[in-house]
């Protein structure tokens, strides 16, 4: 293999970059991004850049150390994989040749139908859209967050502190249920309430109403006044984020031969049913031995251990001879607590809280399958989390 | 010199944050080894005295970045830039540490609190 191309350049490509070389790739190695910006790290988008205490410089992943010796082709998106010329075609014309191929593309924030068109309305998921929300969190402005996951919490946690009345929005009769489990998805959420903001649970939105430019003085677009629920409730809103999951940068895809579903179906490796080109971060789904489907991990731990191993898998001629991948990990600041989850947890697992206790938001919590460690959730505990999650590395699921 | 504790109250593979300013962590490797660094990583706001710790290197609790103990050098990303290693003696059964008088690399938001940033 002599010529690398990555598709993507944030968090999962420069790992996948970083691992190439790590492992003796001495060849051409491009790295192609749809973003103008060297890869950046987005979690504080949603708190401490956005607040402004972390600038525009803290949020670089590279170093000085880096030595990748890799070409960066970036501000143009990759438009069409053409493997049977080893050809990467992008949106401004630019052609690439490659004999191996990691796609990194990583996925986009899901918007609301229509928001795009209102001033006002915001997703967060790059540092412009966070530069344009910031410009938007004034003191004393009503924001509605529609989604209480995780960027949608951290938004209104960092809202709060900048003095704004928020009301998050979530369909879901319990916050975060999915990934933590309906008992304890409750207590984290208790958060917010106990924060000053208002939840709002088991109502979804109907649509979001806005003031036409004419009525108001100077120009621009229509602009966000409020979001309507399907139970009939109005919540006036100056401004509105939309905090609703991503979508995988995969649509180029179509076409070019890779099995696709929500996202680019992978073996356990990262491995795809073409031998030299494999697909990491957001935009993968990784057969799950444990849970014998493949979906995506949509965390920052994921997109940055991950591509050591789909690299491996590539410089094999596309075969994972490895083992099975460190359970997903991910963690959440929000009001000033630390929230730190690893594993994956289903309905029916027995949840025992062993450290703390709920009603202070400082605990460890244990989820068992079967008398076996499956996930640990921690809250305000890291130093517990990181023992336990030792021991449910060394016990993995099976179902 | 600053005194910390008696070598007796940190047992090997305990570690201790010490509110100095700004704090540093005191680790008693399962070597037997007594070492300091600051205690709040360079990359984000995470005490590492609640790492992991094996052999001389201990990984951040938060994001997994790797410090060298004895050096305070980062061994693993994220992180970029090292923590400050200071000098530590153990003296009639007591941990001493001299601080480093370097500049410390606090991360970004910790940066920000310090001096009165946005949030505050």
């Amino acid at each position: 293999m002599r010529r690398v191309a990555i598709v993507g350049a944030s968090l999962a490509g420069l790992s996948a970059a970083r691992a190439l070389r790590a492992q003796g790739f001495d060849g051409k190695l491009v790295i192609v991004g749809d973003e103008s910006r060297r890869p950046y790290d987005r979690p504080p988008l949603s708190k401490g850049f956005l607040v402004g205490d972390v600038a525009e410089a803290d949020l670089a992943l590279e170093s000085d150390d880096d030595d990748l010796d890799a070409d960066w082709l970036l501000g143009s998106p990759a438009s069409r994989l053409d493997v049977a010329c080893g050809a990467i075609e992008l949106a401004d014309g630019t052609r690439i040749s490659a004999d191996g191929v990691v796609l990194a593309t990583g996925s986009r924030a899901r918007r609301w139908p229509g928001g795009d068109q209102l001033a006002g309305v915001h997703v967060v998921r790059t540092v412009d859209d966070a530069l344009a929300l910031r410009e938007d969190l004034r003191a004393g402005a009503r924001l509605v967050v529609i989604g209480a996951g995780f960027v949608g919490a951290e938004v209104a946690s960092t809202a709060r502190t900048l003095g704004l009345e928020v009301t998050v929005v979530e369909a879901a009769p319990t916050p975060l249920a999915v990934q933590l489990g309906e008992q304890l998805g409750a207590v984290v959420s208790s958060a917010h309430t106990a924060n000053g903001t208002t939840l709002i649970c088991g109502v979804t939105v109907a649509g979001l109403t806005g003031e036409h430019r004419s009525l108001r003085a100077g120009v621009g677009p229509d602009r966000v006044t409020g979001v309507d629920l399907v139970d009939g409730r109005h919540l006036p809103a100056d401004v509105v984020v939309v905090g609703i999951g991503g979508i995988p940068n995969v649509d180029w895809l179509h076409g070019s031969g890779l099995n696709l579903g929500n996202g680019v179906l992978c073996g356990a490796g990262g491995e795809t049913t073409i031998p030299n080109v494999v697909a990491v971060g957001d935009c993968a789904a990784w057969h799950d031995e444990a849970h014998g489907v493949a979906h995506r991990v949509e965390h920052w731990t994921g997109a940055f251990e991950r591509p050591a191993t789909a690299v491996a898998t590539l410089l094999a001629g596309g075969s994972h001879h490895g083992g099975a991948v460190r359970a997903p990990y991910f963690w959440s600041d929000q009001y000033g607590t630390r929230i730190q989850f690893a594993g994956a947890t289903r309905d029916g697992d027995e949840v025992t809280v062993e450290e703390g206790s709920c009603d202070d938001r400082c605990f460890l919590a244990a989820y068992r399958r079967d008398d076996r460690l499956v996930a640990v959730l921690a809250v305000d505990q890291p130093r517990s989390f990181a023992r336990w999650r030792r021991q449910l590395a060394t016990a993995p699921a099976r179902v | 010199m600053i005194d910390i504790c008696p070598l007796a109250d940190l047992p090997p593979g305990e570690a201790l944050r010490v509110a100095t300013d700004p704090p540093i962590a005191v680790f008693h490797t399962e070597d037997g080894e007594v070492f300091a660094i600051d205690d709040t990583c360079s990359h984000q706001d995470a005490s590492l005295a609640d790492g992991w710790v094996e052999g001389c290197e201990v990984e951040c609790p938060l994001h997994a970045s790797r410090f060298d103990l004895r050096t305070g050098a980062v061994d693993a990303p994220p992180a970029k830039l090292p923590v400050r290693a200071h000098v530590v003696a153990v003296e009639d059964g007591l941990i001493r540490v001299e601080l480093s008088t370097a500049k410390p690399n606090l991360p970004p938001d910790i940066r920000a609190r310090l001096s009165g940033g946005a949030s505050r």
